[in-house]
C-alpha cells in the first residue's frame, strides 16, 4: 500500500437516488481486486458492471483494494467517473484517467450562433444530463460552480468531462461553467480536452481573468490538438464587474456574449431581486451596451421561479426589449417559452422581409436609395431588418 | 404445486402450461381466432319467499354471513377493488373465513393491493389455496417464488368478466364492499365517507355468484338511491365501523408528472393525435391516471381548445383532468370504469354526464360488442416493449410480477392503442428486443412513443401516410432501441427464469397467452 493512500468514496446511493452509484476503495497492500457489488440493474447489467469495474481499476492502475459498490442504475460513464474520483481521492490513481468511449462529437459551435436559452445541468448530479438534449435549448451547461457542494468539485470535474465525452446533446452548444478562478484552472485541464463549446466564466471583474482563461485554453488546445473554437462567456456578477463591461467583452476574440448573474449582482448592491428587475435594469442595459461595442451577443440572467410561466415570459419579453438574445434557463419547461419571449414577432419579421426585399431590390437596380411604397428607408434600418431575418431564419420562423 | 406441468407452443411461440390448477386450457390461438361455444353461467334459481318479506337482509356481521351462505373448504370467495389500497373488506372476509376454520380457498379479487399483503399468512396457514387475480409487491414475490400451492391467473379486466361468464370460475361467495347501500342490498359507490365511484368490477360478481354479501359502512333506509348494484341479487347485508382507509381510496388529487422526459411523451401523444387527424369533431379516447396519461389530457385539452375541437366521449378512470374536460364542454361524456381522485367522485355523483360503467360494457368479450373496441385512441403504458411491438405489462424485466393486467389488454381493441413510454428507466431498457412476459400481443399495438421519437408499428400503414409531412419525430422503433443500447452500454442480460410455471397470462378470450416462471 503506497504511504500516501487512504481508504476513500464517492458517488451517492440510496432509495432516493438514481443513475448514479456509491464507490468504496479500501486500499491494500497485495491480494489484488476484492469487488463488491449491489445494482438496481444485477439482472441485466451486474456481469457488465463487474466486467468495466475492472477494466476501469487497470486503466487507473489500481492493482490492490477492496472496492464495494453500490449502483443506482448508473450509466457506464458515470460509472467510470465515480471509480476514477474515488480512485483519485484514495491517492490510488497516480493521476491516471479512465476515459470512456467517446461519441462523435457534434459540428462545431460557430460566434454567432443562437444563443436564446441555455438549460443549466449540476455537475455533479448524473441524472439530468442524459436526456437534457432532448429538450430543444440552444446551448446546456455543466456547471461546476454554485450547484456543486465544494467537496464535489473533483467528482464534478470529472463527471462533467465523462458527460462530454459520452452524452449526446443533440444540436445544443455543450457549455461548462467553470469555478471562480484560480479553481476554475484546474476545470479547464481536465474539461478542455474534451473539447467543450463554450466556457463560461464566473464573476468577472477584470479583463485580466479573462485573458488568463483564454491563455490557459489556448495552451490545452495545442497540447490537446484541439482544431476547434472553444468561445468565452464571461459572467458579471459584481458592480465592479458590471462597470468592466466594456474592456470584459473586448479582453479577446474568442468572447461570444456577456452574460450578467443577478443573485450576485444584487447582492453585491445590497438590494432585493425582484420579479420584475428593476434594480438591476442598469446593470443589464450597461452591458446589452458593452456587448453591443464589442460586436458580441448580450445573455440575461435565469428566471428562477420555475412554476411561473407567465412572470417568465414577461421577463423574456422585457429582456429581449432591452437588448438581450437570451437568457439562462433551469427547467427544461422553461426552454419554449424563452424561446417565444426571444421570436420576433410574425408582424416584425414580415416587416423585415419587406424591407430586405426591397433593399436587395434596390441593390440589383445599382440604386443607392432604398424605399418602400413612398417612403424612404433608413440603412440602420436596412440592417436591422438583415439582422432580424437571418436570426428568425436560424429560429425557423422565416 | 406438486401437479406435473405439460407445456405447449401456443400461436404467439410462447411456452404455456396445458392445465392450470387442473383445468384443461386452451392456448393462445391467435387474435380473434378462438370460437367458445356453448352457453353462459348462471346462479342457482333462488325464490324471494325465501328472503324477508321487509327487505331486511341485515345479519351481525361477516363471519354470520359466510356460514350463512354456506362456507366450506375450496370454495372460490371474490372481492374487488374499487376501494384499491384503502380496502378493509377483502381482508375482513379472508379474516373471517380464518376464524370459521376452512381451508383451501380460491381467493378471486378483481386486483390485490400492497395493503392486502396478510394474505400471505392466509396462504401459509393454508386458508387460501392460491390467488387468481393480479398480484404485487410481496404477494407477487411470493407467487413468482414459487411458494404459492396453485398457479396465479392473471385476467384482464374483461377476461375476469369472461371466466365468470362463461364458467372458467365459479364463484360461490361474493363479498361486495358498498360505500353506500340500504338493507335490501342495493349499493352504490358514489356517496358516503367512504365514496369511490363506480362498484362496476363488482357487478358481474353480483349476477354470477351462489352468494352475494353487502358490506357497507353507510347504511341508509331502503332505497339506496342510486344503485349499481341491485339489492335482488344479494342474499345478505353487512354493516360495519369502516370500509376502508378513504385516504387510500381515492387520492385527493392526481398528479401530473413533472419529470420533463415524461412530460415530452406526454406533449408528443397528444401531437401524435392531432396530426394524425383522430382528434376530430366527435372523437373519443380513453386514458389511465398515470403520471404521463394526465399530462397528456392536459396538452390534448389545449390543443382541442385551440382547434375547436370537441369528444364525443372519454373513457376513465376519471380524474379532475377528465372532469375539466366535460365541465368546459370539451366532451359529452365521461363513460367512467373506475374513479380515481375526489374530482372524479364528485362528477360522477353529481353530473348525469359522467357514467359509470363496468367491464361488462367497456370490454368483456362474450358481449354483444363492447365499447373498447369504439374508443378512437387509448393511450396506456408498458414495464416493456419489443422490436415487433409486443408489450409486457405485468412482470418486471426480470420476470417478477409487477402488477395486474387491468383494462390494458382489453383497451388494445380501439382505434389506436398507444403506448406511452421512457425508452429506458435508469438503466434498465424498455425497448427491447423480446418483452420477459408478452401481455399484449404486436399486431394490437399501433403506436410506441418516447421520448426518443414515435415509432409507428409498420402495419398501421394508414397511420404512417397519416403523418407523413407532420414535424413529430417518427422513427422505426429498431433505431430507438439502438439509441437505448447505445446508452445503456450494450444489450442487457437474459432474465434468469426458472423452468417452473407460477402464473399465466390469460388474453382477453380466456386462452393462455404467456407464463410467469419460477424467479429467485
Amino acid at each position: 500500500m503506497a504511504a500516501d493512500s487512504k481508504p476513500a468514496e464517492a458517488g451517492h446511493w440510496g432509495k432516493d437516488i438514481r443513475s448514479d452509484l456509491h464507490v468504496a476503495i479500501e486500499p491494500r497492500d497485495s491480494g489484488g481486486i476484492e469487488l463488491g457489488l449491489e445494482s438496481r440493474v444485477a439482472p441485466y447489467y451486474g456481469e457488465a458492471i463487474l466486467a468495466q469495474t475492472r477494466q476501469v481499476l487497470e486503466a487507473l492502475g489500481v492493482k490492490n483494494a477492496k472496492v464495494s459498490i453500490h449502483d443506482e442504475g448508473a450509466l457506464p460513464y458515470v460509472i467510470a467517473a465515480r471509480l476514477e474520483t474515488a480512485a483519485r481521492r484514495a491517492g490510488l490513481s497516480n493521476n491516471n484517467k479512465a476515459l470512456p468511449d467517446k461519441i462523435a462529437p457534434p459540428p462545431a459551435s460557430t460566434k454567432d450562433r443562437l444563443r436564446r436559452s441555455r438549460l443549466y445541468l449540476p455537475g455533479s448530479e448524473p441524472k439530468y444530463a442524459i436526456n437534457a438534449g432532448l429538450h430543444g435549448s440552444d446551448a446546456i451547461i455543466l456547471d461546476l460552480e454554485d450547484s456543486v457542494h465544494p467537496a464535489e468539485k473533483d467528482a464534478a470535474r470529472i463527471l462533467a468531462r465523462n458527460t462530454l465525452r459520452a452524452v449526446s446533446f443533440g444540436d445544443c452548444e455543450r457549455m461548462v461553467r467553470i469555478n471562480q478562478l484560480p479553481l476554475g484552472l484546474e476545470d479547464l485541464a481536465e474539461i478542455i480536452p474534451e473539447a467543450p463549446d463554450l466556457i463560461l466564466i464566473p464573476k468577472v471583474e477584470h479583463p485580466g481573468q479573462v485573458t488568463q482563461v483564454d491563455n490557459m485554453i489556448a495552451e490545452l488546445k495545442v497540447r490537446h490538438q484541439i482544431n476547434r473554437p472553444i468561445w468565452l462567456m464571461p459572467i458579471l456578477e459584481s458592480g465592479t464587474g458590471v462597470e468592466s463591461a466594456a474592456s470584459i467583452a473586448a479582453a479577446s476574440e474568442n468572447v461570444v456574449a456577456l452574460t450578467i448573474g443577478l443573485e450576485d449582482y444584487t447582492a453585491d448592491l445590497g438590494v432585493v431581486k425582484t420579479a420584475e428587475g428593476r434594480e438591476s435594469q442598469y446593470a443589464r442595459s450597461r452591458l446589452v451596451n458593452a456587448a453591443r461595442a464589442a460586436g458580441v451577443q448580450a445573455i440575461d440572467s435565469v428566471y428562477s421561479d420555475v412554476a411561473d410561466m407567465e412572470g417568465l415570459r414577461r421577463w423574456g419579453e422585457n429582456s429581449r426589449a432591452l437588448g438581450f438574445e437570451g437568457m439562462g434557463c433551469i427547467h427544461p419547461a422553461q426552454i419554449p417559452v424563452i424561446h417565444s419571449a426571444f421570436a420576433p414577432s410574425s408582424a416584425e419579421i414580415e416587416k423585415a422581409q419587406k424591407v430586405v426585399g426591397a433593399y436587395e431590390e434596390a441593390q440589383q437596380r445599382g440604386i443607392a436609395v432604398v424605399s418602400l411604397g413612398s417612403k424612404m428607408i433608413d440603412l440602420p434600418v436596412v440592417q436591422r431588418a438583415l439582422k432580424l431575418v437571418a436570426r428568425a431564419k436560424q429560429m425557423g420562423l422565416a | 404445486m406438486t401437479e406435473r406441468v405439460e407445456l405447449a407452443h401456443n400461436a404467439a411461440q410462447r411456452r404455456v402450461p396445458t392445465m392450470v390448477n387442473g383445468k384443461p386450457q386452451i392456448p393462445y390461438l391467435g387474435v380473434g381466432k378462438y370460437q367458445p361455444r356453448g352457453r353462459k353461467q348462471a346462479p342457482p334459481v333462488r325464490s324471494s319467499k325465501d328472503y324477508p318479506e321487509n327487505g331486511d337482509k341485515r345479519v351481525p356481521n361477516l363471519e354470520t354471513a359466510l356460514r350463512k351462505c354456506g362456507l366450506r373448504d375450496g370454495m372460490v370467495v371474490s372481492n374487488h377493488h374499487h376501494l384499491r389500497d384503502g380496502d378493509k373488506v377483502a381482508l375482513l372476509t379472508l379474516d373471517a373465513a380464518a376464524n370459521i376454520g376452512v381451508k383451501d380457498l380460491l381467493w378471486f379479487p378483481s386486483a390485490s393491493f400492497p395493503s392486502q399483503q396478510s394474505a400471505i399468512d392466509l396462504m401459509e396457514k393454508g386458508v387460501i389455496h392460491h390467488i387468481e387475480g393480479s398480484m404485487n409487491g410481496p404477494l407477487g414475490d411470493y407467487c413468482t417464488q414459487g411458494r404459492m400451492r396453485g398457479m396465479g391467473v392473471l385476467r384482464s379486466h374483461g377476461g375476469r368478466w369472461q371466466a365468470i361468464q362463461d364458467g372458467e370460475v365459479h364463484i360461490d361467495i361474493a363479498v361486495i364492499a358498498a360505500p353506500t347501500a340500504d338493507a335490501f342490498g342495493n349499493a352504490d359507490g358514489s356517496h358516503g365517507k367512504s365514496a369511490c365511484g363506480s362498484l362496476g368490477f363488482a357487478l358481474a360478481d353480483s349476477t354470477y355468484a351462489d352468494h352475494v354479501i353487502v358490506v357497507t359502512d353507510n347504511l341508509v333506509p331502503f332505497p339506496c338511491v342510486p344503485w349499481q348494484i341491485q339489492g335482488n341479487n344479494a342474499d345478505y347485508v353487512v354493516e360495519v365501523e369502516s370500509i376502508g382507509d378513504p385516504t387510500k381510496i381515492v387520492s385527493g388529487t392526481t398528479q401530473i408528472t413533472r419529470s420533463p422526459d415524461r412530460l415530452r411523451i406526454a406533449e408528443f401523444v397528444a401531437r401524435f393525435l392531432r396530426d394524425a387527424g383522430i382528434m376530430k369533431n366527435g372523437f373519443s379516447f380513453q386514458a389511465g391516471a398515470g403520471g404521463i396519461a394526465l399530462a397528456f389530457v392536459d396538452y390534448l385539452r389545449r390543443m382541442m381548445k385551440e382547434d375547436g375541437v370537441k369528444a364525443r366521449f372519454v373513457r376513465g378512470g376519471s380524474t379532475k383532468y377528465l372532469v375539466e374536460l366535460l365541465q368546459e364542454g370539451l366532451t359529452d361524456y365521461i363513460l367512467d370504469g373506475q374513479t380515481f381522485d375526489l374530482g372524479g367522485v364528485q362528477s360522477i355523483a353529481n353530473d348525469p354526464r359522467h357514467v359509470a360503467t363496468s367491464p361488462f360494457t367497456s370490454y368483456n368479450y362474450h358481449g354483444k360488442g363492447n365499447f373498447a373496441s369504439m374508443v378512437d385512441a387509448v393511450v396506456l403504458g408498458a414495464t416493456e416493449v419489443d422490436v415487433n411491438f409486443n408489450a409486457n405489462v405485468v412482470t418486471h424485466s426480470d420476470g417478477r410480477l409487477l402488477h395486474g393486467i387491468g383494462g390494458w389488454q382489453n383497451c388494445l381493441f380501439s382505434g389506436c392503442s398507444i403506448l406511452a413510454v421512457p425508452s429506458f428507466r435508469d438503466r434498465i431498457p424498455v425497448i427491447v428486443d423480446e418483452v420477459t412476459t408478452l401481455t399484449g400481443p404486436g399486431e394490437m399495438i399501433d403506436v410506441v412513443v418516447t421520448e426518443r421519437g414515435i415509432a409507428i408499428n409498420p402495419l398501421r400503414k394508414d397511420l404512417l401516410d397519416a403523418v407523413k409531412g407532420s414535424k413529430l419525430p417518427i422513427r422505426p422503433i429498431q433505431d430507438i432501441k439502438a439509441d437505448v443500447e447505445q446508452i445503456c452500454g450494450g444489450k442487457p442480460a437474459r432474465p434468469k427464469l426458472g423452468d417452473r410455471p407460477v402464473a399465466v397470462v390469460k388474453w382477453v378470450d380466456g386462452t393462455v397467452l404467456d407464463t410467469v416462471w419460477q424467479v429467485g
